[in-house]
């Protein structure tokens, strides 16, 4: 488990990349200078000894430079291979079945005419595909809405109310940060049937919710902790109550983490398939088991697999690249669950 | 709080209970109650009636289905965490040296934003075992006919009752002994036209009077007519096609046909055997069966090493920006190359950060569900087993034991009983410091 670094109330000057004004994303270097030459011999550094770094040999720096040089070759074919099943799918998607099943998605890459969105077509005419998208959407917003709202309230409890046995309740939230969801399919299954919502959306979410809560607690209540006091006190002195310290002063300061919590949740409740197969309705599932339902059939269902794959991977790209940074805190502070 | 801050507000109990009883009811239901139960529900038996003790856990390390999930669980441990943090250190450190970094990140990165359910279709294309689909097998079998030639002819088979006779491994036998003065004709069919499109017309030799001569050709007239067995006009020859003369199982003579399908063997040749070698025949190389029983697992390992390698390279890349630069120079500046200032210093300075990543993705690993589900196909579903889909099998597939499924389920809670106990130690240290 690591400890989300967001700092606090700097939405966008922190972490120490403001100096690439092309790129501020979370992946950009961290550093304020990042080394961006091999040749490494320390001029323009401040610290260290000074003149030292003129003593490299000129062998020392060609070795170095040829590092550079392999480093780029190495990465080049990582960053290719990385790619390539990703670009795989992506064309399969575009190819219909009889060009699937004549040939790898390769040779349309040279072929113009095996390209067509029929795939697409087909797929989103079929009400029971459009459905699944539907249920999705109306699985993860609430699950979203309702850890961002009650982890928050229950993380402002913990930072800043006082009640007895505070912190041995934080404690236990923490022990739950790392219970794999696999103990609670069974006795929940159960549960939610005695209560009528076995096979319904409020059961999927009020499931996502209750296990994306022991990480949303930790993670605000951290955040919040670090809200300078002096500005509680303040608005405390205007006579502001419990619940307007809340709304006024610690939720609009607790931003940046609220949309790091609210991102990880909304991909982690998009993204699964688990929680989905047991307690969705089978008949009207998520888009992840409708496609999951697809598989048994897979080497001639690539037509329909490989495009519902791509759309159901639409949304989480865009947020991927739209809010990098948030994602990528997020992803830091909650990969234990 | 135990760091002895008083909190700001003394809040009135009301108050606290309404922002705490939401997350507190929730948890307590749907977390801590089923920790409960399914504890007590693993000391029962399938329909729950019966108690049976500890046999639940006996029977999970006695089923050899289970017993295969908990050694490829055991496999994925000890292996997917450790690749995806070694490569997510390479990434860390080689992208300090190249001025794309960003994007590079991207890429590696951007797998953990999907599904797994989609990196497995993804995957299950990748691994299709037909190197016209796969383009794992695409690539394996590019890279092998690179290196080596195939057989020249393996789809070439005889006429029946053409004088040639399936031989030992694939190799084709005459039925006649070679023979001085006697031309051999070794008709072969199979053979798709384009294949033969640059070999010469066929030719019956003339008989010579020191050597065994032969043709060896495709008795098959594009557009119809000829005669089985006869050389015809249009006929092609097999050039390159290996033919041996064998006499008490060692080969005395070997020749290869020219582009009119014509050999010729020495004289000494004469009453022995004719073979075509299996080499000829020897069927080609087609990649491997990824998904077949003993590949199956490391193959779900490659795909989950392509999701978790970015994760990995972010944590190690973020940690590696606390190292001081200083301190590499100055190793620099000492004489030591690269590999000494990797191995001695960075290393060693980032080993808490790789520690955090590799138990965080042992955590992960031990959980591991959908790709195996999504990868493996039905045939060998089984030989890629892993706890976490046993546990879904036991407790929803068709004869479900829920008695075993909760038995499977305390232990995966049970395995990550250490790490909640460092957690928990982790803060009340840094509470009091």
């Amino acid at each position: 488990m690591s400890t989300p670094h967001i700092p606090p109330s700097s939405a966008d000057s922190g972490r120490g990349d403001g100096s690439d004004a092309d790129t501020p994303g979370a992946l950009s270097p961290v550093r304020p200078e990042p080394p961006r030459h091999p040749r490494a011999d320390g001029s323009g550094r401040p610290a260290g000894p000074a003149g030292r770094g003129k003593e490299r040999s000129v062998a020392s720096r060609l070795a170095s430079a040829t590092a550079g040089g392999a480093a780029q070759v190495v990465l080049i074919l990582f960053g290719l291979l990385w790619l390539l099943p990703t670009a795989g799918l992506f064309v399969s998607s575009f190819r219909d079945a009889r060009d699937i099943s004549a040939g790898g998605w390769w040779t349309a890459l040279t072929d113009a005419s095996q390209w067509s969105v029929q795939n697409y077509s087909n797929l989103l005419g079929k009400s029971a595909f459009t459905d699944s998208i539907w249920t999705t959407v109306a699985i993860t917003l609430p699950s979203t809405v309702l850890v961002v709202v009650v982890g928050a309230m229950a993380a402002y409890a913990f930072a800043w109310l006082d009640f007895p046995g505070r912190d041995w309740w934080f404690l236990l939230v923490v022990a739950l940060l790392v219970v794999p969801i696999q103990v609670a399919l069974i006795p929940v299954a159960r549960l939610f049937n005695v209560l009528g919502i076995f096979e319904t959306i409020p059961g999927v979410v009020l499931f996502h919710a209750a296990f994306g809560l022991p990480f949303a607690i930790f993670l605000l209540r951290n955040f919040f902790a670090e809200i300078p006091r002096e500005l509680l006190e303040a608005a405390r002195l205007d006579g502001a109550g419990e619940v307007r310290l809340f709304t006024r002063v610690v939720l609009p300061l607790g931003g940046p983490a609220i949309a790091a919590l609210a991102i990880f949740q909304f991909m982690w409740v998009w993204n699964d398939l688990l929680v989905a197969l047991i307690f969705a309705s089978s008949s009207n599932p998520p888009m992840t088991v409708a496609l999951q339902q697809e598989m048994r059939q897979f080497g001639a269902n690539i037509d329909v697999l490989a495009p519902g794959a791509f759309i159901s991977m639409l949304v989480p790209l865009a947020i991927f690249f739209a809010f990098q940074r948030q994602f990528v805190a997020g992803v830091m502070a909650g990969s234990v669950k | 709080m135990a760091d002895g801050r008083p909190a700001v507000i003394r809040a009135r109990p009301w108050a606290v209970a309404c922002f705490l009883l939401p997350a507190l009811l929730l948890l307590g239901a749907l977390v801590v109650y089923p920790i409960g139960y399914s504890l007590w529900r693993s000391l029962f038996d399938a329909p729950g009636t019966g108690f049976v003790g500890l046999d639940n856990y006996r029977e999970m390390f006695a089923n050899p289905a289970i017993r295969r999930a908990l050694q490829n669980n055991l496999i994925w441990i000890l292996v997917a965490p450790a690749l995806a943090t070694a490569l997510g250190l390479i990434f860390a450190v080689l992208t300090e040296r190249i001025r794309w970094s960003t994007a590079f990140k991207l890429v590696i990165f951007m797998p953990m934003a999907i599904s797994m359910l989609a990196a497995g279709i993804i995957f299950r294309l990748v691994y299709e075992a037909d190197p016209d689909r796969g383009v794992a097998n695409a690539i394996l079998v590019s890279v092998n006919d690179t290196f080596s030639e195939g057989a020249p002819w393996p789809d070439a088979r005889p006429r029946p009752d053409s004088g040639l006779e399936p031989g030992p491994e694939e190799s084709l036998v005459a039925t006649e002994p070679a023979a001085v003065g006697e031309p051999a004709l070794l008709p072969l069919v199979g053979v798709a036209p384009p294949r033969v499109a640059d070999a010469g017309q066929a030719v019956e030799p003339e008989p010579a009077p020191d050597a065994v001569v032969g043709v060896v050709w495709l008795d098959f007239a594009p557009g119809g007519g000829g005669d089985p067995g006869v050389v015809d006009e249009n006929e092609r020859g097999l050039p390159g096609m290996v033919v041996e003369a064998v006499r008490d199982g060692t080969v005395i003579a070997t020749a290869t046909a020219g582009a009119d399908g014509t050999f010729s063997l020495p004289a000494e040749a004469d009453g022995a055997e004719l073979r075509l070698a299996a080499s000829n025949f020897a069927a080609s190389f087609n990649g491997v069966d990824w998904l077949g029983p003993t590949l199956v697992t490391p193959a779900i390992i490659g795909s989950y090493v392509w999701m978790w390698a970015g994760f990995a390279m972010v944590l190690i890349a973020a940690g590696l920006a606390g190292v001081p630069r200083e301190m590499l120079e100055a190793a620099r500046v000492d004489g030591a190359n690269e590999w000494q200032v990797f191995r001695r210093i960075t290393v060693p300075l980032l080993a808490p950060v790789l520690a955090v990543v590799l138990v965080t993705l042992m955590i992960n690993v031990l959980k591991i569900f959908d790709l195996v589900l999504i990868i493996a196909p039905g045939s060998t579903q089984p030989d890629a087993n892993v706890l976490a889909l046993q546990l879904y099998f036991s407790s929803f597939g068709t004869s479900p034991n829920q008695g075993l499924g909760s038995a499977i389920a305390v232990f995966l809670l049970l395995l990550v009983v250490p790490v909640m106990i460092f957690n928990i130690r982790r803060l009340r240290q840094e509470r009091k410091g």
